[in-house]
């Protein structure tokens, strides 16, 4: 009855959303910010431990929907030990496959966040797929004020 | 069987689509319901035939869409039982009627210290333009709380009711909640205090018989796409005392008498607050909306939306993970829940996949949602032209998803 939507909801969705990887409150943290969609509610506090120009570890909190969940979960996976220049690439091409920019079909280059290409079919959900991202690059900007999606 | 939802539907063209290969069910009529033909053709008819700007011409065409603008006019004032046309000002909806009041009566009146009073279920265009005056005039936004079934508690509400206390500004229907205030009490309490109240009457006006005389408020705000009308027009009901004592709002063409570039005079009631060309068709649309929903008659529909409200409330608490935000006793048809470890957005998204629209956010109540303690809500909210059967799609919808997420 939902064939069509589990391109959106792919069952590694569904499993980081049950249980987010690095959800957790980081002590030693080196930035932390705060990320909000007014449209929806959805709010992330994310914790950055930046050493050297490298992303040693991410971590993060709050609430949201099940693709923003698996989203922000599945990014700080992807970006631990890369230099924030890769993370920023990393962002660049996830942001503009999702937001339909890019239009290929392969996702290969996007490694384990291809499962959520998805959501470039479902306009409404693009902001919950980018709010992690978008929290992580205004956090390695030094850019302490909340970021919204707006 | 005395309400004939068949042939209704009939009415709505729109209600034959099918979104995602299902036929579409719209349970997002709180924040815009759809509209009947009658309005439809009017709008097109207007256009083809009636249409020119208004209070300007002498011409035939003129003459002809102005008799039509004031035609809805009075249509306006028969359905609230107005005293006077006078005291209906077209507006572009409920958001522009509540800034209106709050900065022609309340930026001329408040002043320091004073106090206008909301309650804490208010839809944001119902707490925004009383902080914007408030920060102008130094007066204070005082807030009545609720409970958690989503009623305004009257002795609080009593209790902040005070000699500072300079207008009270309340939602006669909650678009979060559902639920309906007793705005009669509200008045008698505040006019025994000799304070003048504005009602927020988007959600209220749609879903039953609303008389402003009877009701005695001061104010009474109201948008026309809720009404099955046009957006881009709305009303603002005022006593004609109140209105006649204050200032003009935004100036421009119709709201004046004579101008010159010493002095200006202000055109009388209801035009003093009618700056610029109107939305002309969209009034005339409105009127058609008002003509189709009184055939039909308002006390028909509220008492068979109170029946789809019962039936959905029933039919939800069969899902043990659904919680139903917003369960005062006097509740017009609007259902509000949440899902255990299911997020409004996601039931949106999944529900939409089978043709039913709901509306899964924070409705632009904010600090309602801050007192449930939800970052969001999902919300079917009905119309008279919603069927049983469409109450069951939802639940099914709902088991489904849930199943789904597993
Ligand atoms: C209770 C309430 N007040 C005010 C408004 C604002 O209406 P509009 O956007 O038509 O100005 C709405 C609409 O969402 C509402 O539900």
């Amino acid at each position: 009855m939902f064939d069509e939507i589990r391109d959106l909801y792919q069952e590694v969705v569904f499993d980081h959303n049950r249980n987010p990887r690095n959800f957790r409150v980081m002590e030693d943290a080196t930035r932390k910010i705060d990320g909000f969609n007014p449209l929806c509610g959805d709010r992330i506090t994310l914790y950055v431990k930046v050493n050297d120009n490298v992303i040693e570890d991410v971590s993060f909190q709050g609430s949201g929907c099940a693709i923003s969940t698996a989203s922000a979960s599945l990014m700080t996976e992807i970006v631990r030990g890369h230099t924030e220049e890769e993370t920023h690439g990393i962002f660049e091409l996830f942001h503009s496959i999702v937001t339909g920019e890019d239009q290929r079909t392969n996702f290969e280059e996007l490694g384990k966040l291809a499962v959520l290409a998805g959501v470039r079919a479902y306009p409404a959900r693009v902001k919950c797929a980018t709010l992690a991202w978008h929290s992580l690059e205004a956090a390695l900007k030094e850019d302490a004020e909340t970021v919204s999606t707006e | 069987m005395s309400f004939d939802v068949a042939k209704i539907r009939q009415d709505f063209p729109i209600l034959a689509e099918t979104i995602h290969g299902k036929p579409l069910v719209y349970l997002d009529n709180a924040a815009s319901t759809q509209k009947p033909r009658a309005v439809l053709d009017t709008l097109r008819q207007v256009y083809e035939h009636d249409y020119a700007n208004v209070h300007r011409g002498v011409h035939t065409l003129s003459q002809r869409a102005t008799d039509l603008f004031e035609g809805a006019r009075e249509k306006v004032r028969a359905f609230i039982n107005a005293r006077d046309l006078k005291e209906i000002i077209f507006v572009r909806g409920t958001t522009e009627a509540i800034n209106l009041v709050a900065q022609s009566y309340g930026r001329s009146k408040l002043q320091p210290g004073d106090e206008i009073l909301i309650s804490a279920m208010e839809h944001h265009s119902n707490i925004v333009p009383w902080q914007i005056v408030c920060q102008q005039t130094g007066a204070v936004l005082k807030v009545a709380p609720i409970n958690l079934a989503g009623e305004i508690i009257m002795e609080e509400f009593e209790a902040l009711l005070t000699e500072r206390t300079k207008l009270v500004s309340v939602v006669h229907m909650s678009n979060a909640l559902g639920t309906i205030n007793p705005v009669k009490r509200i008045v008698e309490l505040a006019h025994a205090k000799g304070v003048p109240v504005m009602l927020d009457g988007a959600q209220a006006i749609p879903h039953m018989a609303v008389d402003v005389q009877a009701l005695d408020c001061d104010f009474y705000a109201f948008s026309g796409h809720k009404l099955c009308g046009p957006s881009g027009i709305g009303v603002l009901y005022g006593k004609e005392a109140l209105l006649k004592a204050m200032p003009p709002w935004q100036g421009g063409g119709d709201m004046i008498r004579m101008v010159t570039f010493a002095k200006t005079e202000y055109n009388v009631l209801p035009y003093k607050f009618e700056a610029g060309t109107p939305a002309i068709a969209e009034a005339i649309g409105l009127g058609a909306a008002v003509d189709y929903l009184q055939a039909i008659g308002m006390d028909k529909i509220a008492s068979y939306e109170q029946q789809l409200l019962q039936y959905a409330t029933e039919r939800a608490l069969e899902i043990p993970s659904l919680k139903i935000i917003g369960t005062a006793s006097d509740k017009g048809a609007i259902l509000g829940f949440t899902l255990h470890h299911i997020h409004p957005h996601d039931i949106g998204t999944l529900l939409d996949q089978l043709g039913i629209a709901v509306r899964a956010g924070h409705h632009c109540a904010m600090p309602v949602m801050d007192f449930f303690g939800v970052p969001a809500t999902a919300r079917a909210s009905f119309s008279f032209y919603n069927t049983i059967e469409e109450v069951d799609s939802l639940i099914d919808g709902i088991k489904q998803l849930i199943e789904v997420f597993g």
